[in-house]
C-alpha cells in the first residue's frame, strides 16, 4: 500500500480513538460522580479543559527535559496504540501491526513512563520526584503480572503478532482467550487495575497527599498534551486488553461496546475500594497476581 | 524624557531581589511580567468561551471562608457540574478564591501562589473582610482591601455568603470571562510596581524573590 495513505489511516485512527479516549474520561468522571450521589460535570468537560489549558497565555518551562518529557509521554501514547490494530480486518484501523508488535507495545507502554520521569524531574518540585518513585515502582510491580500474562499467551498462539493472536480468536466466543486461558486473564485484568490507576492504585496522582504527583509543575500546553496522551493512551491500552483476551473487534461499535466494557472493571472496583499505600499496592501485585501469572503459564504449557 | 520613555525604561529595568540574600539571587528570575495581548477576536472569544466552562481552583483556603468551598465540592452543591474543579497546585489553575480574611502572613502565600499561576487568571474575593476589612476593620496584622495587593474580579459580600451565593459568584465571573472583562493577569503586569509597593508595604519581612515566576 502506498505509504501516503498508510499514513492518511494513521492519522485518522489516531484522531477517532483519542477523541473516543476523551469522551470515555467524560463518561466515567460522570459515572463517579454519580455514584458520590453528584449531578457531576459535562461529558465535553476533558475537551474543554484541554482548549482552556491550550488556550493559556504564557507558560513556564524549567529546562530541555521538561520540555521532552510531555513530548515522550505522547511519543510513548501514540506508539503503544501504532502498532495495535484496533479493527480486525479493517483497512483504515489496521494500524502498523507487524510480526512481533506485542513486544513493541509492551516497551512503548513503559517508555511514555520513563520520559515523563525525566521530564517532571526537572521541574524541581519535590513532590514530582515522589510521585516518579511511587510511579515507576507501582509500574514494575504490575508488569509482572501482565508479562506473565503475556507470555502465557505466547506460549498459547505460538506467536508474538497481535493480528495472528485476534486471528486465532475468531469464530466462536469460545475461542476468546478468556475462556482458553482464563489464568493469564484473570492476571492481566487485575494488573490492568494499577495500569488505569483507578482506586486501590491511585497512589500515583495521589491529589490530597502529593499533589497531583509527577505533573505537578506541568502548566499550560504541557499539561495539555499530558491530557491528550491520557486518552489516547487509556483508549490504546483497552484495545489491548481486548485483542489479547476478549476476541478483538470487527467492526467499530463492537470495539467501542467491548473496550468500555474492559473499563467499567476499572471503574467499578475503583469506585468502590479506598486507595492503597505505594508498600500495599506493590505486595499486592507481587502476591496473587503475579502467582496466578505462573500457575496461567504452567497451566497452558503442560496441560 | 516624557512618561511614556520613563515607563518604557522601567519595563526594561531587571528586578533587584533585595530580600534575598546575595548568593541566592542568582538562582531566581529577575524578570518583570510582561503583558500578553488577546488574540484575534473570532479565536479570543472561542477561548474564553473555554476558559468560562473549564474553571479550575486553585487548593488553598486562605481564611475561614475556605470553609464553604466543602460543601461547593460535594453532593450537595456540586460545583463539578459547572466545569469547577479542585486542582492542588497554582501552575495548573485558572482561579484564586480568597475566603474570607487575609492575615499578612497569609497574603505574603496569596502573593507567592497568585504570581505562580500561568494567566489568564482570575480572583474570587470571599466574604466582607475581602472588601472592608469586615469585622476585622481594625486589626493590627490583617489586609482591610485585597485588591490594592492583587487584582480581582468578582467580590462575593457576607459574612459568610452560602454556597449558592458562591455558585451566583462563579456565574458572574463565567460571564465576564466570556465577554472578555477579566484580564487581571495584564492588569497585574501593567501595574506591576503599584501593586509591589502596596505588598511590601504590610509584608515586613520580605524573603522571596520580587516576582515569584
Amino acid at each position: 500500500m502506498n505509504i501516503w495513505i498508510k499514513i492518511l489511516y494513521a492519522v485518522i485512527s489516531v484522531l477517532v480513538v483519542t477523541i473516543y479516549g476523551l469522551t470515555l474520561g467524560g463518561i466515567v468522571r460522570k459515572i463517579y460522580a454519580r455514584v458520590h450521589g453528584r449531578y457531576g460535570p459535562s461529558v465535553w468537560q476533558p475537551f474543554l479543559d484541554i482548549i482552556k489549558t491550550h488556550g493559556k497565555r504564557v507558560s513556564i518551562s524549567h529546562g530541555y527535559m521538561f520540555y521532552l518529557g510531555p513530548i515522550f509521554r505522547l511519543a510513548g501514547g501514540l506508539g503503544t496504540y501504532l502498532f495495535i490494530p484496533v479493527i480486525f480486518g479493517s483497512v483504515v484501523f489496521s494500524n502498523f501491526s507487524i510480526a512481533g508488535d506485542l513486544l513493541l507495545v509492551m516497551y512503548f507502554i513503559f517508555f511514555g513512563q520513563l520520559g515523563m520521569a525525566l521530564g517532571a524531574g526537572e521541574g524541581g518540585h519535590p513532590y514530582s520526584p515522589l510521585g516518579i518513585a511511587r510511579g515507576l515502582s507501582q509500574m514494575t510491580a504490575f508488569e509482572v503480572p501482565f508479562s506473565l500474562a503475556v507470555i502465557a499467551i505466547a506460549i498459547q498462539y505460538n506467536t508474538f503478532n497481535l493480528t495472528t493472536i485476534v486471528a486465532a480468536q475468531q469464530g466462536s466466543i469460545l475461542n476468546w482467550t478468556l475462556f482458553t486461558n482464563p489464568l493469564a486473564v484473570v492476571a492481566a485484568m487485575i494488573s490492568l487495575l494499577g495500569m488505569n490507576m483507578h482506586p486501590p492504585f491511585s497512589i500515583v496522582l495521589a491529589p490530597q497527599e502529593i499533589p497531583i504527583g509527577p505533573p505537578i509543575e506541568m502548566n499550560s500546553s504541557f499539561l495539555a498534551t499530558l491530557q491528550t496522551n491520557r486518552g489516547l493512551f487509556t483508549a490504546a491500552k483497552l484495545i489491548l486488553f481486548m485483542n489479547l483476551f476478549f476476541g478483538g473487534a470487527t467492526n467499530l461499535p463492537i470495539m467501542i461496546i467491548k473496550t468500555f466494557l474492559i473499563y467499567m472493571f476499572s471503574v467499578f472496583v475503583g469506585a468502590s475500594f479506598p486507595r492503597f499505600r505505594p508498600e500495599q499496592s506493590m505486595r499486592f501485585f507481587l502476591k496473587w497476581p503475579t502467582l496466578i501469572g505462573v500457575a496461567s503459564i504452567i497451566f497452558i504449557a503442560y496441560f | 524624557m516624557d512618561k511614556k520613555d520613563i515607563k518604557e525604561i522601567e519595563k526594561q529595568m531587571k528586578l533587584a531581589n533585595e530580600g534575598l540574600p546575595e548568593k541566592e539571587r542568582i538562582l531566581f528570575s529577575d524578570v518583570r511580567p510582561t503583558t500578553v495581548a488577546p488574540l484575534n477576536k473570532y479565536l479570543e472569544n472561542f477561548l474564553n468561551w473555554a476558559r468560562a466552562r473549564s474553571l479550575w481552583i486553585i487548593g488553598y483556603g486562605t481564611g475561614c471562608g475556605a470553609m464553604e468551598l466543602r460543601p461547593l465540592m460535594t453532593s450537595r452543591f456540586d460545583m463539578s457540574r459547572f466545569g469547577i474543579a479542585p486542582r492542588p497546585t497554582p501552575r495548573q489553575s485558572s482561579v484564586f478564591v480568597i475566603g474570607g480574611y487575609a492575615s499578612i502572613k497569609t497574603i505574603k502565600r496569596i502573593v507567592r501562589s497568585y504570581e505562580q499561576m500561568q494567566g489568564p487568571k482570575f480572583v474570587i474575593a470571599l466574604g466582607s473582610c475581602t472588601i472592608n476589612g469586615g469585622m476585622y476593620y481594625d486589626s493590627y496584622n490583617t489586609i482591610n482591601r485585597l485588591d490594592y495587593y492583587i487584582p480581582v474580579d468578582i467580590y462575593i459580600a457576607g459574612c459568610m455568603p452560602r454556597p449558592e451565593a458562591l455558585i451566583a459568584g462563579f456565574n458572574k465571573l463565567k460571564e465576564k470571562i466570556q465577554t472578555g472583562e477579566c484580564e487581571g493577569m495584564n492588569k497585574y503586569a501593567e501595574n506591576f510596581d503599584w501593586y509591589k509597593k502596596n505588598q511590601k508595604q504590610i509584608i515586613k519581612d520580605w524573603n522571596m524573590p520580587d516576582y515569584n515566576w
